[in-house]
């Protein structure tokens, strides 16, 4: 028997890292809601940054996502109908500032010091705390500059480590902010 | 979106006191009572003072000012402490008659019947902790039916919230997967804002369930109650009117189709969209199946309704999809009782997919032709879009796939064995029921073997006369939904069509509706098994009946030999008619018996075989390929007339 190609959802295709952009009204219950929504559906989050944008109404959530296409676009569906979410922007890391933040508390003994500080000028980072054996380290960039930070700074012993979720930013002058508010301006007309 | 937040609400005004629904006997000292107790209280119907200002309320008050001015005529519930202060006002309130239910899912279901019978908001309000809890079953239950239903909440004293409080729940959270949206209201002034809200969320779009959960303290505080009241939703933008390239598309395809069908779903009937469905229908020559959501969508008598599609769907609607080579679905969402195995499910079909619910769209099959809009907007555009094609000379000729599809009907129709035994068939007392009490009838069924019977057997006419849980699957739904529908439409006769399962986890809301004189019917299609569970352990597991059998007593004690509990007795005590029927001979008289008493509600405690099983089939996880019209019997997919 011979059977056509059927045309389902594509699964098969490849999973790739994807950086969505979330405004949503700062109100309690939306991360949860925004969280759930996720490990309900079966979507994994890699990372997630959320905080306050030039709007005090509305906050920003930077999401990354490791998952092919059509799931992305079930989920970008899922989280629009999702009542405090105002708008949703994928970001292309081509056309995006990404940054993390990474603290990191190397052990730096009197011996070690000079080249832990060396390789920490060498990647921009910078010291913000120092003892007897270790020395605290802050480092922003994208997850690759980051990770190498990491390999290069574990031979000296690595004590402590803590890393913030990805925000970015699109590149150009133009603000994924600006259309999303004008639905809140007239509210705020409205209830005038 | 402008309209979206200057838009007002409660423009339906309630209907008069004296008119109203299923009017109970029982309030009458209640009514001897109620001048007295307005001269005393505040009148929190007319808040506005002479002057304009707007008065001091409680935010109580402004609750059910604000459901007055939303049009709510009836709201289904039970008080409890946190909610307390909302049961003052109501007490009060000459529109919204409040029902006094025996537990709050039956609130909930009878809500979602309500709406689903009139096409309102349905509203039920519960106290806190396990008030609410209970409510959860009915509210996932509306979730996946998509019914426009509201429910509210106490909570404990904002003070409180987060202290495991006496009945302490945080039901928002609980919530959060069932319902369309939310709201946690701590504020006295947010309340009239929050309920019109809640309505506006529940009703537009693609409806569904919203809870409003309030705490105590912003119960008993006091606000200035403003109506109407500007919304404040700046991320709901709900889609309604279809992009007019897509639909256009979509006509083209239907033209150009040689095996097309309709794909109707529940949408239609949310939409209101029957008569233009009918007209699209009939303007295409195309055949038409109707989900188990979407029955009396198109009436089941029209030449080119092949009936029912899925897992216990006609073998001519089964077929029709899986050879198909466009599906135009409406309404509908590729549900796995329909498609069976997705990956063998009509695999030769383009598929245009008009939903309101953009998510819904390429969520389980891809759709060639995606349509985001209101289903009735829809069709509505479709009908014009296929008669310019037809002006232009494009029309499709279906007459060698109508061959077809008639050879399949002529060939496998519905049908089931007499048990050899002579005792009674369900599908005889469902059919009919049907035929007896007729399309004029809503019907209400629960879940299971009596619920596909109901759906198969009885000829469903017109949209809004047959009610279930599809979805979510609740057993349990029939009599509180079936209540909630008669209180909605008090001039029809509602037909619950139960199994004795079902009927033993919600019966106590009969209580209810004998005090408040709702007279509803219930057939018990009583095989004194769960009888669809039955069906496949006799499928899949080797006839091993573990734990289905409900009225086996065990062996030495005292009840041996009679039905447990004794249906009959049970109505009689909860204030109904209850009868019996055993053989096919009694069937018609015992239908016909029931439909004469009016004054309370009938139970029929129907005694059926238990070994009768729902066919066509196709069993979970394989393809609707090999669907059975009968056990170990396939249909032959070649047979010619």
């Amino acid at each position: 028997m011979s059977q056509p190609p059927v045309r389902l959802r594509e699964q098969e295709s490849s999973a790739a890292r994807h950086t969505l952009s979330v405004l949503v009204e700062n109100k309690p219950g939306v991360l949860v809601r925004i969280a759930g929504l996720f490990s309900r559906r079966g979507f994994n989050i890699d990372s997630l940054a959320v905080g306050p944008t030039e709007h005090h109404e509305i906050s920003r959530m930077t999401i990354v996502v490791n998952c092919a296409e059509h799931p992305l676009e079930q989920v970008t569906k899922q989280l629009n109908k999702l009542i405090n979410v105002l708008k949703i922007v994928e970001l292309e890391p081509s056309v995006a500032v990404q940054r993390e933040l990474l603290l990191v508390k190397v052990r730096a003994d009197a011996e070690t010091r000079s080249r832990v500080l060396e390789t920490v000028a060498l990647f921009r980072a910078k010291v913000v705390d120092v003892a007897q054996d270790a020395v605290t380290v802050e480092a922003t960039g994208n997850r690759d500059k980051l990770d190498a930070l990491i390999r290069v700074l574990e031979p000296f012993g690595i004590k402590e480590l803590v890393q913030s979720g990805m925000v970015a930013l699109g590149r150009g002058s133009k603000s994924i902010t600006d259309r999303a508010l004008r639905p809140l301006d007239r509210a705020a007309g409205a209830a005038q | 979106m402008t309209d979206q937040t200057t838009t007002t609400v409660g423009s339906r005004p309630g209907p008069p006191g004296p008119g109203r629904p299923g009017q109970a006997p029982s309030p009458r000292d209640l009514a001897a009572r109620a001048p007295a107790r307005e001269a005393a209280a505040p009148d929190h119907r007319r808040p506005e003072e002479p002057g304009g200002q707007p008065a001091l309320v409680t935010g109580a008050q402004a609750l059910v000012a604000a459901l007055e001015r939303l049009g709510v005529d009836v709201i289904f519930g039970i008080p409890g402490g946190a909610i307390l202060p909302a049961y003052d006002p109501l007490f009060d309130s000459r529109s919204v008659r409040h029902i006094l239910v025996r537990h709050e899912q039956g609130a909930g279901h009878a809500a979602a019947g309500y709406a689903q019978a009139t096409g309102r908001t349905g509203v039920c309000i519960a106290t806190s902790g396990p008030g609410a809890t209970n409510l959860v079953t009915p509210l996932a239950d509306a979730y996946m039916d998509s019914v426009p239903l509201v429910a509210i909440t106490g909570q404990v004293p904002s003070g409180l919230i987060g202290t495991d409080g006496f009945q302490e729940a945080d039901i928002a959270g609980i919530t959060l997967p069932v319902t369309k949206h939310n709201f946690l209201v701590t504020e006295a002034g947010d309340i009239a804002r929050t309920v019109a809200e809640a309505f506006h969320v529940a009703t537009t779009g693609r409806p569904g369930p919203v809870l409003v959960d309030i705490a105590k303290d912003a119960l008993q505080a006091k606000t200035q109650f403003r109506w109407p009241v500007p919304f404040d939703l700046p991320g709901y933008h709900p889609v309604t009117r279809p992009h007019s390239r897509q639909v256009r598309e979509a006509a083209r395809m239907m033209m150009a189709a040689q095996r097309p069908v309709l794909y109707v779903g529940g949408g239609v009937i949310k939409a209101g969209a029957s008569a233009d469905l009918l007209a699209l229908a009939e303007l295409t020559k195309m055949p038409v199946v109707t989900t188990l959501m979407a029955r009396g969508a198109f009436p089941s008598s029209h030449p080119q309704n092949l009936g029912m599609p899925g897992m216990h769907g006609k073998v001519a609607a089964v077929g029709a999809l899986q050879k198909a080579d466009l599906l135009v679905a409406l309404g509908a969402r590729f549900d796995d009782r329909v498609t069976g195995r997705l990956d063998t499910f009509a695999p030769d079909a383009a598929v245009v997919h008009a939903d309101i619910d953009p998510a819904e769209i390429s969520k389980n099959r891809h759709a060639e032709v995606p349509i985001v809009g209101d289903c009735r907007e829809v069709i509505i555009e479709l009908v014009t879009a296929v008669r310019a094609e037809h002006e232009a000379g494009r029309q499709a000729d279906l007459s060698a796939w109508w061959a077809q599809l008639d050879a399949w009907r002529a060939t496998y129709p519905l049908g089931y064995d007499e048990p050899g035994d002579g005792s009674l068939a369900p599908q005889y007392v469902i059919e009919r029921i049907g035929k007896l009490a007729g399309p004029d009838a809503v019907y209400v069924a629960g879940v299971g073997q009596h619920q596909m019977w109901a759906a198969q057997f009885i000829e469903h006419e017109r949209p809004r006369h047959w009610l279930n849980s599809g979805g979510l699957g609740t057993m349990g739904y029939a009599v509180p939904a079936a209540m909630g529908a008669k209180v909605g439409t008090p001039e029809t006769a509602v037909w619950a069509i139960d199994g004795d399962g079902c009927f033993q986890m919600t019966n106590q809301e009969l209580a209810t509706c004998t005090v408040e004189g709702i007279p509803i019917k219930v057939a018990i299609i009583n095989n004194g098994n769960l009888g669809m569970v039955r069906q496949w352990q006799t499928l899949f597991y080797n006839e091993r009946y573990s734990q289905t059998d409900l009225d086996r007593v065990a062996e030495g004690t005292s009840a041996g030999g009679t039905r447990i509990p004794d249906f009959v007795k049970l109505a009689e005590a909860y204030g109904c008619a209850g009868l019996r029927c055993e053989t096919a001979a009694e069937v018609d008289a015992v239908i016909k018996q029931a439909m004469e008493i009016n004054d309370r509600p009938v139970v029929i405690d129907f005694i059926v075989h238990r070994d009768a099983m729902v066919w066509p089939m196709v069993a979970a996880g394989t393809s609707n390929d090999d669907i059975k019209v009968a056990r170990d019997m396939a249909p032959d997919w070649d047979v010619t007339e």
